[in-house]
């Protein structure tokens, strides 16, 4: 007996702050104005996904001590943005992320519990944690985490906003206009947490929000962040989009799941892909190269190669060959506030890598970075398109996709449109929501119902 | 110091907005919808009702614990509205569902970060096109600290100790470098900074970016923000003060002061002495609303408005007080008490619905139409922009150069 499909979740992503937004295209509109989110989120819901994602800035990148200015630079406040939202949509998923490292427990509950009420439970938050001192320079806690903190901090900055959340348990507001009796305790939300970065205690002022606690993701990808997504997160966010990656990441963080007492559907694996949609597969290839070089200009080929090698490379002509001096080893002064950066952890291998590449294909730098960076996973018709992200996710490289278009608002229009009227006809994605929750569309328990199972089960 | 854009004799209002009502009993009554004070729903009718009524703006309360009928200390009384949502993001939610109405939501600024609260009233702005404000708001609630844990705040025993005085002053000294490094993270942007100059692959002008750089007692913040300038320039800022020190917060940093006179021998003490403030300040030139604050019950006859509060009052156990004066009687009567503390120099008036399922639509549909007739309120929204309504023009950024 053949494996029943499996159901695609599908959610996309509002690129912010990023360096795959064609914003010199005369389609894209405003990453700022309210009117671009709407759009946005009524395409999306209209797609009938899961969720629309936000990420989150909280410095202005830096390069060579001055404020990166090719990219999209700028964005609005997450929370904000998901409030107003849930005013134009009814059923889409919120998804925020909100930094837990400067952020306090008692207030990241207020808002997220606040926003599942507002959005009658569609609040999700992203958690993920940073360390640098440069991103603290714009917070009165200041600067820093030691780096080998940072999951600690997380870890118990999540634990104790589920005990925020868990201190109203439901069935506290009576509002007996007759007896005049409001609540049924006179203390509800009583906590107190005492831990290694959390020392607090008190009452907490939001009562129980509809999902109980908006649904969690977890983004990081080292061993200490797969470790937290699979002992506290309902969903991770993966970069690893190739069949064969994905696999290897998927089978990995599942199997991570038993000694934290979860079944595998309790996590889903969402790693997030670009696409090139066209009518034929040729349109689509074509697409895909004009939009890779529209998002890596001569500027930008050269700024992308500074990351690795730790110098001003401004003086280099990007249509030319790769610098042969060797990257600074030094600590990296070059580029702040980019995660990215991290990747290239040996930059000396890198730019040995690079430059055969380069030699190999008769690159130029501009060439190389387009070659190199990003790709869109997706390229192709409708049709294939639609195939091949069911095959990703009937062979478990992922439970579905976050998809980042290239252009902003209307970059995910002819998705809905095309693609996704292909995989309902296959019975593989969703006609109509069926609950009113994101927890319903994800397919998770609500909080009470798994500590009911739990408690059954032990 | 006239505002251009509206008649000196026209006065302001806003609502505030707070759970079923400022009476403690006010969510017993029919009109209350007590079980729907957490829903959407529910704050997008008052609004709407708000707006049909033409104010400038409503604010919403907000608090970092329970509501308390002490002042200090979190109460376990069971008989009254406890638990409620965030402000900003109530403000927020209510955007796009209006056009006209500005949106004042309360944020407490002892324990928050100012880049957190600057981006998202920023925001507030952006998805209202314009009509985004902030009352900022001290707690002195050592409760409220320990929510935190970063700092303990000392328990105030004697209210006229130099102990209480000195924290007193401490709070709202750094409540106004808070309002200062917001109100520099919404200029570092100037407002053409974004270029998107496809020729030299440049998405902003980074030479319109710019630092705060802002040091003060308590904190630092480096900026500039992550989000651009907001469409108003610089989004209202509000302040509640009944004594020197706060009244010094709301004439160095605010647009909207609400104090609470109870006669107009009072009203015309507090707006000096507030103006004298601003002279201090630098800011004799800039146009500076001071409201006053009332609580409201409205009814068409007097004697019902009277026995609706002996009901209230009688359902809590006992009268009801408020630092505000607290009104009883007709929207005819309270027209003219508007009138009479206008002439004492208010420009403006925050009304508190004792009821808000029943004075809200009273201040809409009884009172506004008394103050249309008599030429002292709009018949009309007249801009587009909170700024707008009030006269206040659309600020020129502080960073850009000249």
């Amino acid at each position: 007996m053949s494996k029943p499909l499996k159901q695609i979740h599908l959610a996309a992503h509002f690129p912010g702050v990023n360096n795959t937004t064609v914003w010199s295209d005369p389609e894209a509109g405003s990453h700022i104005e309210f009117s671009s989110f709407a759009h946005f989120a009524k395409t999306t819901e209209r797609a009938k996904f899961d969720f629309l994602f936000l990420a989150e800035g909280l410095r202005l990148r830096e390069q060579g001590g001055k404020i990166y200015d090719l990219d999209v630079v700028g964005r609005p406040d997450t929370f904000t943005v998901l409030a107003a939202l849930a005013a134009v949509t009814e059923h889409l998923g919120l998804t925020g992320t909100i930094n837990s490292t400067f952020n306090e427990p008692y207030e990241v509950a207020r808002q997220f519990a606040s926003l599942d009420h507002l959005s009658g439970g569609r609040s999700a938050w992203n958690v993920v944690t940073s360390w640098d001192a440069f991103t603290g320079e714009n917070f009165r806690r200041g600067g820093f985490l030691p780096q080998e903190e940072r999951y600690s901090r997380a870890k118990e900055f999540l634990a104790t906003t589920q005990e925020l959340f868990d201190s109203w348990h439901g069935d506290e507001i009576l509002a007996d206009q007759e007896s005049g009796v409001f609540l049924r305790d006179a203390k509800p939300g009583s906590f107190v947490h005492t831990g290694q970065h959390f020392d607090i205690h008190g009452q907490f002022n939001v009562p129980r929000s509809p999902q109980g606690r908006p649904v969690v993701f977890q983004a990081g990808d080292s061993e200490e962040g797969r470790e937290f997504a699979a002992s506290s997160a309902d969903a991770i966010f993966s970069r690893y989009a190739t069949l064969k990656e994905g696999r290897t990441f998927y089978t990995d963080v599942k199997n991570r799941l038993a000694k934290y007492g979860r079944r595998h559907d309790q996590l889903l694996i969402l790693p997030a892909a670009s696409f090139a949609l066209a009518d034929t597969d040729a349109e689509a290839e074509e697409l895909a190269r004009t939009v890779r070089r529209q998002q890596v200009s001569g500027a930008t080929a050269l700024k992308h190669l500074e990351f690795v090698w730790n110098r001003d490379l401004s003086s280099y002509d990007p249509e030319g060959p790769l610098p042969d001096i060797d990257p600074d080893v030094s600590d990296n002064h070059i580029s702040k506030g980019r995660a990215q950066v991290r990747m290239y952890r040996d930059p000396l291998a890198t730019a040995r890598e690079w430059r055969e590449l380069a030699a190999a294909n008769n690159w130029s730098i501009r060439d190389l970075v387009i070659n190199t960076g990003n790709r869109q996973n997706f390229v192709g018709s409708p049709e294939t398109i639609a195939r091949t992200i069911n095959e990703y996710v009937q062979a478990d490289a992922s439970d579905g996709f976050i998809l980042v278009p290239h252009i902003t608002p209307t970059g995910l229009d002819a998705f809905a449109d095309k693609v996704v009227p292909l995989l309902q006809e296959q019975g593989v994605f969703r006609t109509e929501y069926e609950g009113p929750t994101l927890r319903h569309h994800l397919g998770l328990a609500h909080p009470d119902d798994l500590q009911d199972e739990q408690r059954v089960a032990s | 110091m006239s505002p251009s854009s509206s008649s000196p004799s026209l006065l302001h209002l806003a609502v505030a907005l707070d759970g079923t009502g400022w009476h403690p009993a006010s969510w017993r009554e029919p009109e209350a919808r007590p079980r729907e004070l957490l829903t959407a729903g529910y704050w997008a009718d008052l609004v709407a009702e708000a707006e049909r009524g033409l104010l400038d703006f409503v604010t919403i309360e907000d608090g970092l614990g329970p509501q308390s009928s002490h002042f200090l200390d979190p109460d376990e009384r069971t008989d009254q509205v406890r638990g409620r949502l965030d402000a900003v993001l109530i403000a927020s939610r209510i955007a796009p569902l209006t056009r006209h109405i500005g949106l004042v939501p309360t944020a407490v600024v002892t324990h928050t970060e100012p880049f957190h609260l600057s981006k998202a009233i920023a925001t507030l702005d952006y998805v209202s096109t314009g009509r985004a404000g902030l009352r900022v708001q001290i707690t002195a609630r050592p409760s409220e600290a320990a929510h935190f844990g970063r700092r303990t705040i000392p328990r105030i025993e004697a209210y006229d100790s130099p102990e209480t005085q000195e924290l007193v002053t401490d709070l709202f000294d750094e409540a106004a470098d808070h309002v200062e490094a917001v109100r520099r993270l919404w200029d570092s942007w100037e407002d053409d900074a974004e270029i998107r100059d496809a020729a030299t692959g440049r998405f902003i002008d980074r030479d319109k970016l710019h630092y705060i750089d802002f040091e003060g007692k308590h904190f630092s913040v480096k900026g500039p923000s992550i989000t651009p300038r907001p469409p108003q320039g610089q989004p209202l800022v509000t302040a509640l003060g009944h004594q020197t020190v706060p009244y010094r917060l709301i004439a160095r940093q605010a647009d909207v002061g609400y104090v609470t006179p109870h006669d107009t021998d009072q009203a015309r003490a507090i707006v000096a002495e507030i103006r004298a403030e601003q002279e201090t300040a630098g800011r004799a030139d800039e146009l500076l609303h001071v409201f006053g604050d009332l609580v409201v019950f409205l009814d068409d006859d007097p004697a019902e408005a009277a026995a609706r509060r002996d009901r209230l009052d009688t359902l809590a156990g006992e009268p009801y007080q408020s630092d505000a004066r607290i009104f009883t009687g007709t929207p005819s009567q309270l027209a003219d008490l508007l009138g009479e503390f206008q002439a004492a120099g208010l420009t403006g008036f925050r009304l508190r619905p004792a009821v808000l399922g029943h004075d809200l639509p009273a201040i809409t549909r009884g009172l506004v139409p008394e103050l249309q007739r008599r030429g002292a309120f709009r018949t009309d929204y007249e801009a587009d922009t909170l700024r707008g309504l009030l006269g206040l023009d659309r600020p020129a950024n502080r960073y850009a150069a000249a």
